[in-house]
């Protein structure tokens, strides 16, 4: 049975010729900040606060919230994508370059395994995070980044789907071996390309 | 947005062919045991989270992939469709 | 991982809408025809799909407003940044169709065969799945005694008013207005908080059973103060429609 159309219904948003041309696959563009989530939003306080990369157990070099922000940070812009088909076009963030992170311990791991407070994690090539093309950010519109989008720092990581992201993010495992995080377990894409349109496991 | 195992009720009527909403559900990590209305349920997000609301355990994972629904209920010790109360 | 994927069965009909009826100023009743429907308890809701010309489709639930017996009917709230609720609220009109899965719920439903005393706390559009408690209850002839505590922003905003003010007598209903109140308002004001219970709730000596549902904060804080006053965690339901 094919679903009758509801009279005069359509999505919310639709693009205008100019934003849809700068679109991945099977986006479109929203207006608002949607909060999704996987789990309760943490509150760690900032004195409690670590930034760490860790590998085999250990922990190879770790930052607190004051040694973060002494670092030189750099404001981005960026479309970001959202699996679940939004995307938000010339966002604007402030953080730390991972790679300047990653650059302060010695590594020759392939894959890194971001963990955040509540659980959750999500793999990425080592090479994605250290090329410049990935932050640890604090700060979202000109502002400290709010709790239910992250807070107090997030990953960002805009050329890969949104997921890879990971809100409150504390860490980085180093791992010899690719391991799926969190939506990656359930049915999501290892890598996740939003213009190679790799939503799930196996596209 | 934080619903309950209510907000899932259509979802579940499909994946299990009948209303789920008063099953009792057990936590694998704390045991905790009540129906899956009163779950902690978090939505709109690559896929459906089902946590326990007194441990905040992931008790189930419900992930629409290509239109097809991919459960898992790992993290539930025990899930009672006719319960005795 | 024990997994499994399971394809969509047929659970979704098609309904017409037969009303769409103001409440309040942003709120309506929409009437549908839903042939083959099985009948429902108070307190289920229903998934409604809406799919546009362009195959796109969204997906809500609404507690069902009527009781068994009666013709299905939903009540909408317009949410100004809402996908649906604006077309729901304002464009939909009699003879335009949509597609309907339910009734669901098997945990916040009540029937005669429950009990009570009822104890039924509304916050804003939570109202509606207690009031088909309520109609359910008077349609049957139930003598359980029941009370409706419910929070509104102002009287305008209050949903059922009429209808609820003619219970008096047979079910206590009382009003609880959060930001304004009318000259001469005589009910409650401010949020629910425990001495505002005091004044309504059973005692939990008389093993009440509650319905509480509104916007998650509202839920969760009156199902803490009801369990503060020593009320059986089984016998608090509670329905979260998200939101503050």
């Amino acid at each position: 049975m094919t679903s009758p159309v509801a009279r005069g219904f359509h999505r919310l948003s639709r693009p205008t010729g100019a934003e849809a041309g700068k679109l991945p696959p099977g986006q479109h563009v929203t207006a608002d900040f949607p909060v999704l989530s996987a789990g309760p939003t943490p509150h760690t306080p900032l004195p409690e606060w670590t930034f760490s990369i860790r590998q085999g157990g250990e922990t190879l070099r770790s930052w607190t919230w004051p040694e973060l922000q002494g670092m030189p940070a750099e404001t981005v812009t960026a479309d970001i994508h959202c699996v679940t088909r939004w995307s938000k076009l010339g966002t604007v963030w402030r953080g730390v370059p991972v790679r300047a992170l990653l650059d302060q311990v010695e590594h020759d791991t392939q894959y890194v395994l971001a963990f955040s407070d509540g659980g959750y994690t999500t793999n990425l090539p080592v090479k994605d995070v250290s090329g410049g093309r990935a932050w640890l950010a604090f700060d979202y519109g000109g502002q400290p980044l709010a709790p239910e989008h992250g807070g107090p720092a997030r990953l960002l990581v805009p050329h890969l789907y949104f997921w890879k992201s990971a809100k409150w993010v504390r860490g980085l495992e180093l791992l010899d071996q690719d391991q799926p995080g969190f939506w990656e377990n359930y049915g999501y894409h290892n890598y996740g390309d939003p213009w190679q349109e790799q939503r799930y496991a196996g596209d | 947005m934080t619903l309950d195992g209510n907000a899932i009720g259509g979802l579940l009527l499909e994946i299990f062919g009948r209303d789920m909403t008063n099953a009792e559900a057990s936590c694998a990590a704390c045991g905790a045991v009540g129906p899956v209305a009163e779950t902690t349920v978090y939505v709109r997000g690559p896929g459906t989270v089902v946590r326990c609301r007194r441990c905040t355990s992931v008790l189930m994972v419900i992930a629409q992939v290509r239109g097809m629904n991919c459960v898992d209920l790992s993290g539930l010790a025990a899930l009672e469709a006719n319960p005795r109360r | 991982m024990a997994g499994t994927a399971v394809r969509g069965r047929l659970t979704w009909q098609v309904a017409t809408v037969t009303a769409v009826t103001a409440e309040t100023g942003s709120v309506r009743t929409i009437a549908l025809d839903l042939p083959g429907w099985p009948g429902h308890r108070a307190g289920q809701h229903l998934d409604v799909r809406l799919t546009a010309a362009d195959g796109y489709s969204a997906e809500r639930s609404y507690s069902i407003a009527s009781a068994d017996g009666e013709p299905v009917t939903i009540t909408v709230e317009r949410l100004d940044d809402g996908e649906v609720s604006p077309y729901l609220t304002q464009e939909l009109r009699p003879g335009d169709q949509m597609e309907v899965r339910g009734p669901i719920g098997n945990w916040f439903t009540w029937g005669p065969h429950d009990g009570g005393p009822l104890l039924l706390i509304a916050g804003g559009s939570g109202v509606v799945p207690v009031r088909a408690i309520l109609r359910h209850r008077q349609r049957s002839g139930s003598n359980v005694p029941a009370r409706l505590l419910y929070s509104a922003r102002s009287l305008a905003d209050v949903i059922y008013r009429d209808e609820l003010d003619q219970y008096q007598g047979s079910a206590e209903v009382r009003y609880t207005l959060t930001r304004s109140q009318p000259p001469g308002w005589g009910g409650f004001s401010g949020r629910v908080d425990d001495a505002m219970l005091a004044r309504i709730a059973w005692p939990a000596s008389q093993h009440p059973l509650a319905f509480i549902c509104g916007p998650t904060p509202f839920v969760e804080a009156v199902a803490e103060l009801l369990v503060a006053r020593h009320y059986l965690a089984g016998r608090v339901k509670t329905e979260r429609f998200g939101g503050a």
